[in-house]
């Protein structure tokens, strides 16, 4: 494995560097609409933080015996600005390194952050959709009231829409800006190859 | 037979029809229905909002009416003066300071004219302020709240119709009285009507608003015992002036109708309030005894809290020169108007049979060169022809309120003809009118009193509605009609029932307040001493006979909702907290035997309610506005107990939170 080219030793930089800007953004929203709500209900997830109509969503699924959010039900929280954190670190040394396996490995770090980021979302969300107390006043049989993992969904009077926010679209971008420096480093071997291969031909 | 009875038919319809056309037919009247497109120019779609607020007074309700124009839809009664148990105001112990005056409670009042607030002579519309008739306040509402936010009484004044009207910057609030009293101090007012001229006075109160509204009042003008009608601030080169209209120069105290309408003219009093502002930092004010009662709701207790005054500032005008002038105007001028430029000002004399204009730079010349025809109790009269413009002649018949559609042209309301007359400011020439159902009062063109008028509507408040409605007994709505002024003629759109009866009424563009709203109280800034922040902070504390229950309503529940331990001869408080964080998620609580009101608390709000059990048992308490698919569930009990029981305080909500 040979040392990757300047450029893409740039692009791993500023992904890392532009995952800094996750802190101060939120990086998930979840946004319902009912009628009464013409102007939608907005929750926005940071990374150490929930915020936006919290209390009136509360308000809400008390109905439907869903458990209150409040930010300390998520260890999540504690650490995960701890976690992004390590990355940017990990990702700068990697950078520094500037071998393929590290720009590999960096990719797979964020993947697996991504995704189990993602995982733990979905089953937190799981947990609080079906998860119901038992002396709710509105009880629908089967129903269950799991926010859409992305995407929207209907739940009783409400459409509920999830989507990533601009840390989520950061996130995103840092882990394109990887997947560029790979391509480039893919092309550029690809190239090596051929004219190592032509080279051999002619001498 | 049958022959003779067709001649004898035939010569009495002949004679009929001859009688008929030696009369004449019953003249047609003026006709009454509205032409043309006028349905889709009053159509506000479901879901979509009115172009402008109307604020409109309520007359003797004491209240004022949120109105939606062009659809005349009414949005809010917003109560000012007047207690009104719809909402606890007046009844609740945080709101009763607000009503409170130099005389005690009184929770009612005629309210007759509106100002919005201006900044350089354009509607900002951050205040509404109105004015108490009989017991002589000004309150103010904040247009952020729909609340009624400070009233302040005005001492020395009697009958203070002459008010609100206020400066182009909203520096100063005018209320001038509408009798003339004596204005000394209780034992020196006790005189004999009849020294009506010897010892009766009028006053004029400029009252100071400062950059968050509050006012005070900055002095007081003393002047010759008249009755003042209504008042306009000059405005762009008339800024620095105030013009009064006055009746009864002939300063009678007995059967005005007759004895105050003897003078060929009254005046039109001008006032130079730059220059009275220089007397008062020259120190020639003088400080005076009086009471009087200030009143002011704090956003964070949500509580109002009310300070008696005890003296205010006066300036005697008679000695220090320059102040006052006044003007003849034709017979009991009613309105006095000054345009959007500030050079004119309409007096209309409401019994005289033309409507004089007067110019303010010739006004200014004939002060300037000292042009009078006399004095009036030893102020100069400026010389009438001299301040004059000209006269519209003919208008109508009692000219009363004068608008203005920035287009230079003026409207105004006749009352004994049932009109509205548009005219030219310039050429004096009536262009339109149109009739009105029945007997117009006062006018309100959006921004029509200001140096920006938005010309595109006119709504006449009418004093008799007659036929106009559906009858409902004796009582009938007053009514009021919208045209459309933005062409040549003005064209009726609409007729619109209206609350109480409206005097006078201002309106602006929507866009100006509606995205300022309050839609909630953070309950994390309430500072009520006697909040309730949380569900796990309830609580009831007894403290001598008086129990304060520390209540909390979220939907839909009320924290604690059983309570046992009250007795007969206790005094309850029900402070009670709205913990909803939402718009428009007000909760209502009512108790059985309540003989004040109910509550209505905003979102992050507390209310407190005063309740007197007067007999041992069960009382039912439950919130009274519709809050959430459980709203019939949000209920209570409190148990009373006779007087010499052994009942603990006991207080719960649910089944494990027993205390």
């Amino acid at each position: 494995m040979g040392k990757i080219t300047p450029l893409s030793r740039i692009l791993m930089a500023l992904s890392a560097l532009l995952m800094i800007l996750i802190y101060f953004v939120p990086i998930w929203k979840i946004e319902m609409w009912a009628p009464q709500y013409p102007e939608w209900l907005h929750m926005k997830i940071w990374i150490n933080n929930i915020t936006g109509d919290v209390a009136v969503i509360n308000g809400l699924n008390h109905y439907i015996g869903m458990k209150y959010i409040k930010v300390e039900m998520f260890p999540e929280f504690e650490i995960m600005p701890y976690i992004l954190a390590a990355i940017i670190g990990v990702g700068l040394v990697l950078a520094l390194i500037g071998r393929k396996f590290a720009l590999w490995s960096y990719l797979g770090i964020l993947l697996s952050a991504g995704i189990g980021g993602m995982l733990d979302f979905y089953l937190w969300s799981y947990d609080y959709g079906h998860n119901l107390d038992p002396t709710a006043a509105i009880k629908v049989p089967g129903m269950s009231y799991q926010p859409p993992l992305i995407g929207s969904k209907e739940l009783l009077n409400f459409i509920a829409y999830s989507a990533p926010d601009v840390g989520g679209f950061i996130a995103a971008g840092a882990g394109l800006l990887v997947i560029i420096a790979i391509i480039i480093e893919q092309w550029k071997s690809s190239l090596n190859k051929r004219a190592y291969r032509g080279a051999k031909l002619y001498t | 037979m049958k022959i003779k009875q067709a001649i004898n038919l035939t010569a009495i319809s002949a004679a009929v029809l001859a009688l008929s056309f030696s009369t004449g037919c019953r003249p047609e009247t003026a006709g009454s229905v509205s032409v043309g497109d006028a349905a889709s120019k009053v159509y506000v779609a479901p879901g979509q909002h009115d172009e402008f607020y109307n604020i409109v007074s309520g007359g003797f309700n004491g209240q004022m009416s949120v109105v939606g124009l062009p659809s005349g839809r009414v949005l809010k009664i917003l109560p000012v003066f007047s207690a009104h148990p719809e909402n606890g105001y007046g009844y609740t112990e945080e709101s009763k300071p607000m009503l409170n005056t130099a005389h005690g409670f009184v929770p009612w009042d005629d309210l007759h004219h509106i100002a919005i607030s201006t900044t350089n002579g354009e509607h900002d519309a951050r205040w509404a302020f109105g004015n108490a008739n009989n017991t002589p306040r000004i309150a103010r509402v904040d247009l952020t709240s729909f609340e009624t936010v400070e009233i302040l009484e005005i001492p020395n004044s009697a009958g203070n119709h002459s008010s609100p009207f206020i400066t182009e910057n909203t520096e100063y609030v005018v209320a001038s009285t509408r009798f003339s009293v004596p204005v000394g101090t209780d034992e020196e007012n006790d005189v004999p009507i009849e020294t009506y001229k010897e010892n009766f006075k009028g006053t004029v109160s400029f009252i100071k608003v400062g950059d968050k509204g509050d006012m005070s009042i900055a002095f007081q003008l003393v002047t010759p015992g008249v009755n003042f009608d209504l008042a306009r601030a000059g405005k762009g080169k008339s800024h620095g002036w105030f013009f009064f209209s006055t009746y009864n120069t002939e300063q009678a105290h007995t059967l005005l109708e007759v004895n105050a309408s003897q003078r060929d003219k009254d005046f039109i009093m001008a006032v130079n309030w730059k220059k009275a502002e220089e007397y008062i930092k020259a120190g020639k004010g003088k400080t005076v005894k009086a009471k009087y009662a200030h009143n002011k709701l704090d956003h964070d207790t949500h509580m109002a809290t009310s300070t008696i005054m005890e003296e205010v500032l006066q300036l005697d005008p008679k000695e220090l020169k320059d102040i006052i002038y006044f003007i003849p105007c034709p017979k009991s001028p009613h309105g006095t108007d000054v345009d959007p430029s500030g050079e004119y000002i309409v007096g209309s004399g409401k019994l005289a049979a033309l409507i004089p204009v007067f110019s303010f730079t010739k006004l200014m010349e004939a002060i300037d060169n000292q042009d009078f025809e006399g004095e009036y109790d030893g102020f100069p009269i400026v010389r009438y022809e001299s301040a004059l413009h000209g006269v519209v002649e003919k208008p109508g018949l009692g000219p009363l309120h004068t608008e203005f559609d920035g287009r230079g042209n003026a409207y105004t309301s006749m009352f004994v003809s049932s009109e509205v007359v548009k005219w030219s400011i310039e050429t004096l020439e009536v262009l339109d009118r149109q009739p009105t159902f029945y007997s117009v009062g006062h006018l309100s063109i959006p921004g029509g009193p200001t140096a920006k008028p938005h010309g595109k509507y006119l709504v006449a408040y009418n004093k008799i509605t007659k036929d106009r409605y559906l009858p409902t007994g004796p009582e009938l709505a007053h009514s009021a009609q919208l045209f459309d002024i933005s062409g040549d003629k003005m064209q009726l759109l609409l007729d619109f029932p209206t609350i109480g009866e409206p005097h006078y009424a201002e309106a602006f563009p929507a866009h100006l307040i509606k995205d300022k709203q309050v839609k909630i109280y953070k309950i994390e800034d309430n500072k009520h001493p006697y909040v309730t922040k949380g569900p796990g902070e309830a609580k009831v504390v007894r403290d001598g006979n008086k129990v304060h229950v520390y209540m909390t309503s979220i939907r839909s529940h009320f924290g604690p909702d059983n309570i046992e331990g009250v007795k007969v001869g206790d005094e309850v408080y029900f402070h009670v907290t709205n913990l909803e964080q939402d718009w428009d998620i007000p909760h209502g609580f009512a108790i059985k035997g309540a003989n004040t009101a109910e509550l209505l608390i905003m979102p992050g709000a507390t209310q407190t309610l005063k309740w007197t059990p007067d007999r041992p048992g069960i009382f039912p308490f439950y919130c009274t506005d519709f809050c959430s698919a459980l709203h019939q569930e949000m209920q209570g009990y409190l148990r009373v107990s006779p007087a010499n029981s052994t009942v603990a305080l006991k207080y719960s909500v649910g089944d494990t939170e027993e205390d």
